[in-house]
């Protein structure tokens, strides 16, 4: 029978905990490379390979020339390098693959070399990378020195006020591009305005983009209210290329359409895209990737946005998928595109996978970390939630004061933020009334500008909208009209910030690769190249910028742990009063318990970390050690603020030879004088979770202890709490108070309290 | 234009080489003022690049060793004059399976030839036309 009930358990109940976690709601796909379902290894998966006759290439990945899909046609085309494929298709991939890692190798070097591959040999190469060696090949590789982000604005009703002060507080987060798409297709001239002017409050030269429909895109661009898109996506497979809708030529032609109005233009690709669309032709998600990376610098795009993208879930659930869309973001910065890397679609309901993702991205830099942080509330987020959202928004600030990595965020003051948003609803009420779009009301804007999401908004419902947006888009309104309309009502630095912007197109200057734009100027691959060749160089904070990181809000300094402790004075006053009574001597009674205090105990600090007042805890004690049977002496002691030199140098003094020792911050122990220091009778070193039912009990053991008998240990409970990240700051600011005002060889003193209320 | 070709020493244009720097109807980056824009003097027009603009630009990005991002550049300036119309009909036509056969695509090809000068253009519809036919894209889609 005995047998029977042991094996009666069926789970080690550990599994059903794991269950409850987040990360059990994450699919995990096993590997299956016939249909589509690898990382690095597709069953189909060409070797490398390249032939080239009189500089047109013949044969390229195992496909003779006759035999080219669109696919490479183009890229044969296009990408392919006569020149330098020599050299690099010759090179052994493991070689090629060092060189990325070596930082005595020139990035120009690379990627001269990049151009001469196929993306069977690109592809080969750095799937020799491990996941560490990736991610520095990508700090050397990527194009712009200068780390930046890009940030979705949008909300769940197409609220344009909602959009107005998410945008501005977005720019005042630091993003260098915000993204705005619609839950319904036909607001997008009003999302396109009403973001377009929430940018321009704070600060000029926050890129924008509207992701629409393609005609409407271009529409919406040439109307001055968007300045750059990404929405031009490519595939590795003929077949989902064509159900894309698209041709590598009709993309081509829509990136020079872009360009020729003036508007910066990256690509989008991502892995699994094809396996989604059902045609991967059972290739590798990095084989497929190489395709279309060689395919975007073939069309001529400055850069790209990928890393996944919507295909970052599925490429998270297969074995090595995170480490594909690092792969991937690799070869598009080693093939000198701009990199938007990823890091957007939510690619896992485990905020440690989340996490982990990524930092890789975050220590090496990118020209956007993010291809898309979600700014705003999840459900606010008409992309989808975003790997980081406005929820994580300040762990993503955190992360970056903690690695002194630039993720190209800074923190925003919470009374500026608010000012912003305020300032960005009226700039947008402004725009619509003086061009009689609409006439919001006080209680929508208040609403607006003080909600975390729409669901906390009084303001505009889709069908609102669509009224506007139409007006906006039927009367031909552009972004003059929008200039002139914030002139006219007062808002002469938005003015002059759209402007800025507009006048970008007229140069071009923000077309080239990795541009952006930083206090007023544009920056990019070329003016601010990454000139990465080992410590010291490439990208390394400036002193203000390194301030700018770390500057996050409610940061502890002692002042504000003496002003916080100082609030307790006057009441503690009306509490207890001390009477030093002067030097303390050894007691002769055994039922003699000691009370040793801390020298700041009482004098500087006034309550224990779990916000107990010192007088109350140290009532309690008394009360303990009284109902056990024995008799409280309290003594001061100076010359340390240890818990267990105060509790055994109380024990020496104790007619009991049992002493108890405690801190001003709650940390106490029970002594005995025959002890070492540290091998004490019982020790309660939470105080942050210690209560003052714990104390009573505390002095009830002591008093036991020191009739000679053996209580039951206190134990105090603990949930797990990270006490040291909840309190340690505090700690040892409190603590250097009490060490403060302690002095070598001081006088143990005697000392009498008064409790003017009762102890209970 | 300027004589010599530009170089990545010349970026950005905005502000290492304002003069060469022009809107649509001449007006220099200085005169593209709010004061401008508020009296009229400046309308959408003049925040328009310039085919010169996109062939400076194409410049810039060959010294910097981006020949096909110079060739995007290229294909836009002669883009920038087209009006916008006729750049969405043909990205319609570019589309699969719009164009019945390749003769459409043809057409397209010979007006940007022949109407707008656009010779760039009209090799890579014809390119495309040839490709398309190669692989089979003139089918009905929809």
């Amino acid at each position: 029978m005995a047998t029977d009930e042991y094996r009666g358990a069926n789970r080690w109940k550990r599994f059903s905990d794991w269950d409850e976690r987040a990360l059990r709601l994450d699919n995990f796909a096993v590997e299956d490379a016939e249909n589509g379902f690898a990382a690095f290894k597709g069953a189909n998966d060409p070797s490398p390979g390249l032939t080239v006759e009189n500089g047109r290439v013949t044969s390229m990945d195992g496909v003779a020339e006759a035999d080219f899909d669109m696919i490479d046609l183009f890229i044969a085309r296009y990408h392919i390098d006569p020149e330098a494929a020599k050299q690099a298709m010759a090179m052994p991939s493991e070689q090629a693959a060092r060189m990325l890692v070596d930082m005595n190798v020139p990035r120009a070097e690379m990627v001269r070399l990049a151009h001469g591959m196929t993306p069977a040999k690109l592809a080969e190469v750095v799937a020799h990378l491990n996941a560490m060696e990736i991610a520095f090949a990508y700090s050397k590789m990527r194009a712009r020195r200068t780390p930046g982000n890009q940030g979705h604005v949008t909300n769940a009703k197409d609220d344009p006020l909602q959009l107005a002060a998410d945008a501005a507080t977005a720019v005042a987060f630091g993003f260098d591009e915000i993204e705005t798409t619609m839950r319904v297709s036909r607001n997008a001239w009003s999302n396109a305005l009403a973001c377009c002017v929430g940018a321009a409050v704070g600060r000029a030269g926050t890129l924008f983009q509207c992701s629409s429909e393609e005609a409407e895109e271009l529409q919406i661009g040439m109307a001055g209210f968007t300045s750059y898109a990404e929405t031009v996506s490519v595939y590795g497979t003929e077949k989902a290329f064509i159900d894309g809708d698209d041709t590598p030529w009709s993309k081509a032609w829509l990136a020079a359409a872009y360009a020729s109005r003036g508007i910066k233009m990256r690509c989008t690709s991502g892995a699994a895209s094809e396996l989604l669309m059902g045609f991967h032709e059972a290739k590798s998600l990095l084989y497929l990737e190489a395709r279309c990376l060689c395919l975007q610098r073939a069309m001529g795009s400055q850069g790209t946005q990928n890393g996944g993208i919507d295909g970052a879930p599925l490429a998270a659930s297969m074995p090595g998928g995170v480490r594909e869309l690092m792969a991937e973001n690799l070869l598009a910065v080693w093939l000198d595109l701009e990199c938007a890397s990823g890091n957007d679609a939510r690619s896992s309901e485990s905020e440690i996978r989340i996490g982990a993702k990524i930092l890789p991205f975050l220590l090496a830099g990118s020209d956007f970390i993010c291809s898309g942080f979600g700014t705003i509330l999840k459900y606010d987020n008409s992309f989808n939630p975003s790997l980081f959202n406005g929820e994580e928004l300040e762990e993503f600030l955190v992360l970056q004061r903690d690695f002194e990595a630039d993720g190209g965020l800074t923190p925003g003051e919470e009374t500026r933020v608010l000012e912003l948003r305020r300032r960005a609803v009226d700039a947008l009420s402004a725009v619509f009334e003086e061009l009689g779009l609409a006439a919001p009301d006080a209680r929508m804007k208040a609403s607006v500008v003080a909600a975390s999401g729409s669901d906390e908004t009084e303001s505009y419902l889709p069908r609102d909208v669509a009224p506007i947006s139409e007006a906006i888009k039927e009367r031909g309104i552009s972004v003059v009209d929008v200039i002139r309309a914030l002139h006219k009502r007062g808002f002469v630095e938005e003015a002059e910030n759209l402007l800025f912007l507009v006048k970008l197109r007229v140069s071009g200057d923000y077309l080239q690769t990795s541009a952006i734009v930083r206090e007023g100027r544009v920056i990019g691959a070329i003016n601010d190249p990454n000139d990465y060749s080992g410590p010291g160089s490439g990208y390394r904070l400036s002193e203000e910028r390194r301030r700018e990181l770390c500057n996050i809000r409610d940061v502890l300094d002692r002042e504000e742990v003496l002003r916080g402790a100082a609030v307790h004075r006057t009441a503690e006053a009306a509490r207890i009063a001390y009477r030093d009574m002067g030097p303390a001597g050894k007691g002769g009674d055994a039922k003699e318990v000691v009370i040793g205090i801390s020298p700041a105990f009482g004098l500087q600090l006034y309550q224990t970390l779990a916000g107990h007042s010192l007088s109350r805890v140290l009532a309690k004690m008394i009360a303990g050690i009284e109902e056990a049977g024995a008799k409280a002496r309290i003594v001061r002691f100076r010359h340390t603020g240890d818990t267990s030199f105060l509790g055994l140098s109380a024990a020496h003094l104790a007619g009991s030879g049992v002493g108890i020792g405690i801190q001003a911050k709650g940390t106490a122990v029970i002594h005995q004088k025959d002890r070492l220091p540290h091998n004490n009778l019982e020790l309660f070193s939470n105080a942050p979770i210690t209560r003052l039912e714990h104390y009573r009990k505390l002095g009830a053991n002591a008093a036991t202890y020191a009739l000679g008998e053996m209580p039951d240990p206190v134990v105090v409970p603990t949930r797990g709490e990270a006490m040291g990240a909840r309190y340690h700051a505090r700690v040892a600011l409190i603590y250097a108070i009490e060490t403060g005002l302690t002095s070598e060889g001081a006088a143990p003193e005697d000392v009498t309290v008064e409790f003017k209320e009762s102890a209970t | 234009m300027s004589e010599s070709k530009l170089g990545i020493a010349d970026y950005p244009l905005a502000e290492r080489r304002p003069e060469l720097v022009r809107g649509r109807r001449g007006k220099g980056l200085a005169d593209l003022t709010l004061d401008e824009v508020l009296s009229g003097e400046v309308e959408m027009e003049d925040l328009r690049i310039t085919p010169d603009a996109l062939l400076q630009q194409a410049e810039i990005a060959r010294d910097a060793n981006r020949a096909t991002l110079a060739g995007n550049f290229e294909r836009a300036s002669e883009m920038a004059d087209l009006p916008q119309e006729f750049i969405m009909e043909v990205y319609e036509l570019l589309r699969p399976g719009r164009a019945p056969d390749k003769t459409a695509l043809e057409a397209a090809a010979a007006r940007l030839r022949d109407d707008y000068g656009a010779e760039r253009l009209a090799q890579f519809v014809e390119e495309a036309a040839e490709v398309y036919e190669r692989r089979g894209l003139f089918t009905f889609r929809f």
